[in-house]
């Protein structure tokens, strides 16, 4: 190689700049002016729940980008510390405990399954990091370091279930994935389908490799019920709306479901297998008010056509992300304590779902709920529930009384 | 009496869909000393062929019963020469080679056809036994699965094919010696055990969930009632696929779905038990 005494001298020029700037440089760097804030990012990208977990994520990418081109957070602008759970729990434990320690994020917004919740909530306690849990689920947890923005069974479940019962008769079966969500919502089923007036047949619970849903079509036949009241989970229980409608029973019994849509089943199912199918959530993607037409544009800008079905969950994570950015900004600083404080003066935010208010007692939100019937392989939004609170977890938890509760009630139904 | 109908066509249900996911695995695990531990796998692509062709416009039945064999038994034959013909004799090895296959299909369907679940609806339609329905597509199911184990059996006993195939399991170097080459034999029982594994993927795929992960639902029970079999591969399967058909969807009706698997599970381990050798070492010892 030959060296130029040209080559020499622009080396030599460049290190002697840099060096002079690296004090700058560094100091910047230390003092973290223009340093992002991180923002923690727990969901599954891959395996079972990923199809749940990608477009979560999408809106996570979505709101932030938003956030730094209207200037950010208090003058700096915000970055996404994403790790894919690769639905595993392990790894929840695992990635947590990085985002506290190393990363030292802001915030986690994250956890899919109630399960992944729980393994994750102790070690943002642990190690004080706010924590916003955007899925919908059973209810009940009572911790002033988490805030959960989904629905819970008295928002959803209390709507859809009179409703059913109101079109198609008394006498429900239930049949549900078996793990806490699906046991909890079948007790919840249970409440509200005897609150008005009506009787359970059974109550059957699938574990999720439950692949083979012929015995159970012959016992409902054999009960013979008015409504089918579902909370089946996941992939392999899809195959029980295939094998229901195979078996020519769509058309004598309905079904009403707090799961159907969450992995997309309505355009998966061919649409005789599916029409009619009656569910209760936040948010449905046919929703036609602006904010929602808008925020679904602009995640099919960014993220292609393909992206898949967006449900309360997406939603729900869109708006947990604004509702904490509102809280910081409201208590203008990062510090946990003052941030949750902001939170919990009321703070609110219209997104794509409606009006979405953080719940000072519960820490859960008040939000709007919609029930949705599947027709030809899209839901149409039947019926709103405007400002529906978290009555479920708010007769359990009191964090406005006794701020130092930690712990996930199990309510009586 | 029509309840006793409809449970009937339930355990016959249960029975066929076991034939169908445990045949191909007992050919290649029975027959080569292969534990396929990709087997899930190899049952999800059928499933995945058939849905993709199908909605590409593929008739129903053609995607199910051609394509879905033909293109798992394609896979499995470069499957064979990249990684298995390395691994004859070595037990613990296939098992490893196999596991990792089975990740890199899940992964790579993954990437291709993303995480959400396909499906192709369920062909045919329903009937009824008095107050009771079910699902012509059931009796299909169940028709399949004494088709094929008439087939294999058919082969296997008839032809000189299957003559070759049993006498290269049984003794590899005396086959050779008599002209025979065990390489190819084993590359065609292995495509072939595969091609059928292919084929109950594509017949299950219009009564399931398709997603990469489904294999995982179906791969336990598999090996469980293989190896409740024993060495018989015919008499075997539909031994320990009848007996095991009939536990599960019966608890599964008088209990719960929960107390039908843990039936099956357990009845699986007492039977283990008993009859180490399965049930055709002890009953159908020379049957195939």
């Amino acid at each position: 190689m030959r060296i130029s005494r040209r080559d020499v001298l622009k080396t030599t020029a460049l290190s002697a700049a840099g060096l002079l700037a690296s004090p700058a440089i560094l100091r910047h760097g230390a003092l973290g002016a223009d340093d992002p804030i991180l923002v923690g990012s727990l969901h599954d990208q891959s395996g079972p729940i990923a199809a749940t977990g990608v477009p979560m994520v999408a809106s996570l990418q979505l709101a932030i980008e938003e956030a730094n081109a209207a200037g950010g957070l208090l003058g700096r602008p915000l970055k996404l510390v994403h790790y894919d759970t690769q639905s595993t729990i392990q790894m929840y434990s695992q990635y947590a405990q990085q985002l506290a320690l190393k990363d030292k994020v802001a915030i986690v917004h994250g956890g899919i399954t109630s399960a992944s919740r729980e393994a994750i909530r102790p070690i943002f306690d642990r190690f004080k990091v706010l924590y916003f849990y955007n899925t919908l689920y059973e209810g009940g947890v009572c911790d002033r370091n988490i805030f959960c923005t989904g629905t819970t069974p008295a928002q959803t479940v209390e709507k859809l279930v009179p409703s059913a019962m109101k079109d198609w008769g008394k006498k429900a079966y239930i049949i549900a994935a078996d793990y806490n969500y699906g046991q909890i919502t079948a007790k919840w089923m249970t409440k509200y389908v005897q609150d008005n007036g009506g009787e359970i047949l059974s109550t059957d619970f699938f574990p999720l490799d439950v692949t083979n849903f012929g015995p159970t079509i012959s016992k409902i036949q054999a009960a013979k019920p008015d409504i089918i009241l579902s909370a089946l989970v996941g992939g392999n229980h899809t195959a029980f709306y295939r094998q229901w409608a195979s078996a020519g029973m769509k058309k004598e019994i309905p079904i009403a479901s707090t799961t159907f849509g969450l992995v997309n089943e309505q355009t998966t199912l061919d649409a005789q297998e599916s029409d009619g199918v009656l569910a209760a959530y936040g948010y449905f993607e046919e929703l036609t008010t602006p904010a929602s037409t808008t925020y679904l544009k602009k995640l099919k800008d960014k993220f292609g056509a393909d992206i898949p079905y967006i449900s309360e969950i997406a939603a729900a994570t869109y708006e947990g992300f604004y509702l904490w950015l509102a809280g910081a900004k409201a208590a203008g600083s990062l510090d946990r304590m003052k941030v949750i404080e902001a939170l919990e003066s009321g703070i609110s935010f219209d997104g794509p779902t409606g009006k979405v208010v953080l719940d000072h007692a519960t820490h859960h939100a008040t939000r709007n709920a919609y029930l949705g019937s599947v027709k030809d392989r899209h839901f149409s939004v039947v019926a709103t529930y405007e400002q529906q609170p978290p009555s479920d977890t708010a007769a359990v938890c009191n964090l406005i009384d006794k701020p130092t509760d930690n712990q996930q009630y199990v309510i009586k139904v | 009496m029509e309840l006793a109908a409809i449970l009937t066509l339930d355990v016959l249900n249960g029975v066929a869909s076991l034939i169908l996911l445990c045949t191909g695995l007992a050919i290649i695990f029975g027959m080569m000393r292969i534990i396929n531990l990709a087997h899930g796998e190899f049952l999800m692509l059928g499933a995945y062929a058939t849905v993709v062709s199908a909605n590409a416009g593929v008739n129903i039945w053609v995607a199910m019963l051609v394509v879905a064999p033909l293109f798992v038994g394609a896979v499995s034959l470069v499957v064979e020469r990249c990684l298995i013909r390395f691994l004859y004799g070595r037990l613990v090895d296939t098992m490893l080679a196999t596991w990792g296959l089975s990740l890199f299909i899940v992964g790579l369907v993954t990437t291709i056809y993303g995480n959400t679940i396909q499906g192709v609806p369920t062909p045919l339609g329903g009937f009824s036994i008095g107050a009771y329905r079910s699902s012509l597509y059931t009796l299909f199911l169940v028709a399949m699965a004494a088709l094929l184990l008439a087939a294999v059996w058919a082969v296997l006993r008839y032809t000189r094919l299957g003559l070759i195939a049993r006498a290269t399991m049984q003794n590899p170097n005396m086959a050779a010696a008599l002209g025979v080459s065990p390489n190819r034999v084993y590359m065609a029982t292995f495509a072939v055990g595969a091609a059928i594994t292919g084929l109950a993927g594509g017949l299950l795929a219009p009564v399931s969930g398709v997603v990469p992960t489904m294999g995982a639902a179906y791969v336990a029970k598999a090996f469980i009632t293989v190896v409740g079999g024993g060495s018989a591969i015919l008499a075997g399967t539909a031994s320990a696929a009848g007996l095991f058909g009939f536990i599960n969807q019966m608890a599964a009706y008088l209990t719960t779905p929960v107390f039908g698997e843990v039936t099956l599970f357990v009845s699986a381990i007492i039977l283990i038990r008993v009859l180490p050798q399965g049930i055709s070492g002890r009953f159908f010892g020379r049957s195939l």
